[in-house]
């Protein structure tokens, strides 16, 4: 019970420090209003090719604002040598994970439930036919996005580049998660139901999840402590 | 004694590299459909199966360094690759070639080559993000990290064909395909003589990595006096 107390408390200071901010949030918002704009252009908005692959789309705005979230994850513990303190807590360094990626899925996925709407309304996009679905697809490939993200910032912390070498190391990382979630987005927006022919792509973002999420919480005392 | 390795390894490689190259050109007839270009396949696959095993084997040395924290382990993980990276090139790279004539275009987007392109994507992200980091303890550790997360890609290019429909021919030789056992021969030995080759190619570079290794510690005791 001790680790799910010390994972809540550890997810709380994180988004009570978020929102007393709100740094991170507002600039991820801002930053996916503007690819949605940017987007305009280098696609025709209401072209029937574009409303096609528009759960594409929306996936790379997710991607792009949500890593504004999540590289800040660990860097934002260095000032007063916070990190330090972290390490030292008696918590396990599983429950830090867990915790701090619990805050960020909280994080990206509300900046996802903002720009979904601002989306379907700019680029003429049906989302609501099959929204339980969606919600699912949402979920399901934001935790993946999410663990990435987090596992990565703190593997970056200490490292020279760190804000050239996250993206670097991240997008390659989460393609297949990405790819899954885009192929599903892509179908359900066009109304077709999950499951059949698209069955695979559930799967592999599944086991996509199970897999670094566990890898995660075992290597993270690691990479922090050594 | 590992000069003598090298060289052994070197040549016996080389001698089979020969005999191979002679059987693929001179004595192989064309295949029925494809033509002189299916030769191509006897780098492809066993160029492909080399540098997956040089991952296999960076994921073994990259545990080994967390668990025994000895940078040995590091240093091979880094040589192997480096290694496997070019051989993964050069699946790339020939399979590109057969595809421009076969399909007649240079790339698509399908499940095997996307996978095999972002594992290769993951392995230079590997190399770079050894060069981001000074010290070399959290080089090791970071980086051998890093190498377990990008493993995870392997399985996905290796079952890719299974999973997917994919416009990648399904395999030749693992379950279900027929070749001609002259073919098949060759092939086999071609792949033996490219494993051989990675191995050495490995050694010499993993020699290189602990000179560069003596020299760093040389200078910061240099320093430190």
């Amino acid at each position: 019970m001790d680790f799910f107390r010390q994972t809540l408390v550890i997810a709380r200071k994180d988004l009570r420090a978020e929102l007393r901010t709100k740094e991170a949030i507002n600039a991820a918002l801002a930053f996916s209003l503007v690819i949605l704009v940017l987007f305009s252009f280098a696609f025709d908005p209401f072209e029937k090719e574009t409303i096609e692959m528009s759960g594409g789309l929306l996936w790379i705005v997710f991607a792009f604002a949500g890593t504004l979230v999540l590289n800040r994850s660990f860097a934002r513990e260095i000032p007063n040598d916070c990190l330090d303190a972290l390490i030292a807590a008696p918590i396990s360094g599983s429950a830090l994970f867990l915790g701090k990626a619990l805050a960020n899925f909280v994080l990206v996925i509300s900046v996802e439930l903002v720009s979904l709407p601002v989306f379907g309304i700019f680029y003429n996009v049906h989302w609501t036919t099959r929204i339980w679905s969606l919600l699912l697809v949402l979920a399901l490939g934001t935790w993946g996005f999410t663990v990435i993200g987090t596992i990565f910032s703190a593997l970056t912390v200490n490292i020279r580049l760190r804000e050239l070498m996250a993206p670097l190391l991240v997008y390659p990382m989460l393609i297949p998660v990405l790819m899954s979630a885009m192929k599903l987005t892509m179908d359900l927006i066009a109304g077709k139901p999950l499951g059949g022919e698209n069955e695979v792509w559930l799967r592999l973002m599944v086991a996509f999840d199970v897999i670094f999420t566990s890898l995660s919480l075992v290597l993270l005392e690691t990479v922090l402590v050594g | 004694m590992r000069e003598k390795l090298i060289y052994g390894l070197g040549i016996v490689a080389a001698v089979l590299l020969a005999r191979n190259l002679y059987s693929i050109f001179m004595q192989l007839p064309d295949e029925a459909s494809q033509g002189m270009i299916y030769r191509i396949i006897f780098f492809h696959v066993p160029a492909a199966i080399t540098a997956m095993l040089c991952a296999s084997v960076t994921l073994i040395t990259s545990v080994a360094y967390l668990l025994t924290k000895n940078l040995r382990y590091d240093a091979i993980s880094v040589a192997v690759t480096e290694v496997g990276l070019a051989f993964l090139a050069a699946n790339l790279v020939t399979g590109s070639i057969w595809g421009r004539i076969i399909w007649g275009i240079w790339w698509t987007w399908d499940a095997r080559l996307t996978s095999a392109l972002v594992c290769w994507l993951l392995y230079a992200g590997y190399l770079m993000l050894r060069r981001a980091i000074e010290e070399p303890t959290a080089r090791a550790r970071i980086s051998a990290v890093f190498n377990i997360f990008a493993f995870v890609d392997v399985p996905i290019v290796i079952f890719s064909i299974k999973w997917w429909r994919t416009q990648h021919p399904q395999p030749v030789f693992w379950g279900g395909g027929k070749i001609d056992p002259d073919m098949y021969l060759t092939a086999v030995l071609n792949l033996v003589a490219l494993i051989l080759l990675a191995v050495v190619l490995s050694l010499i570079r993993l020699r290189q990595e602990e000179v560069q290794r003596e020299i760093d510690s040389l200078r910061r005791y240099a320093h430190a006096v």
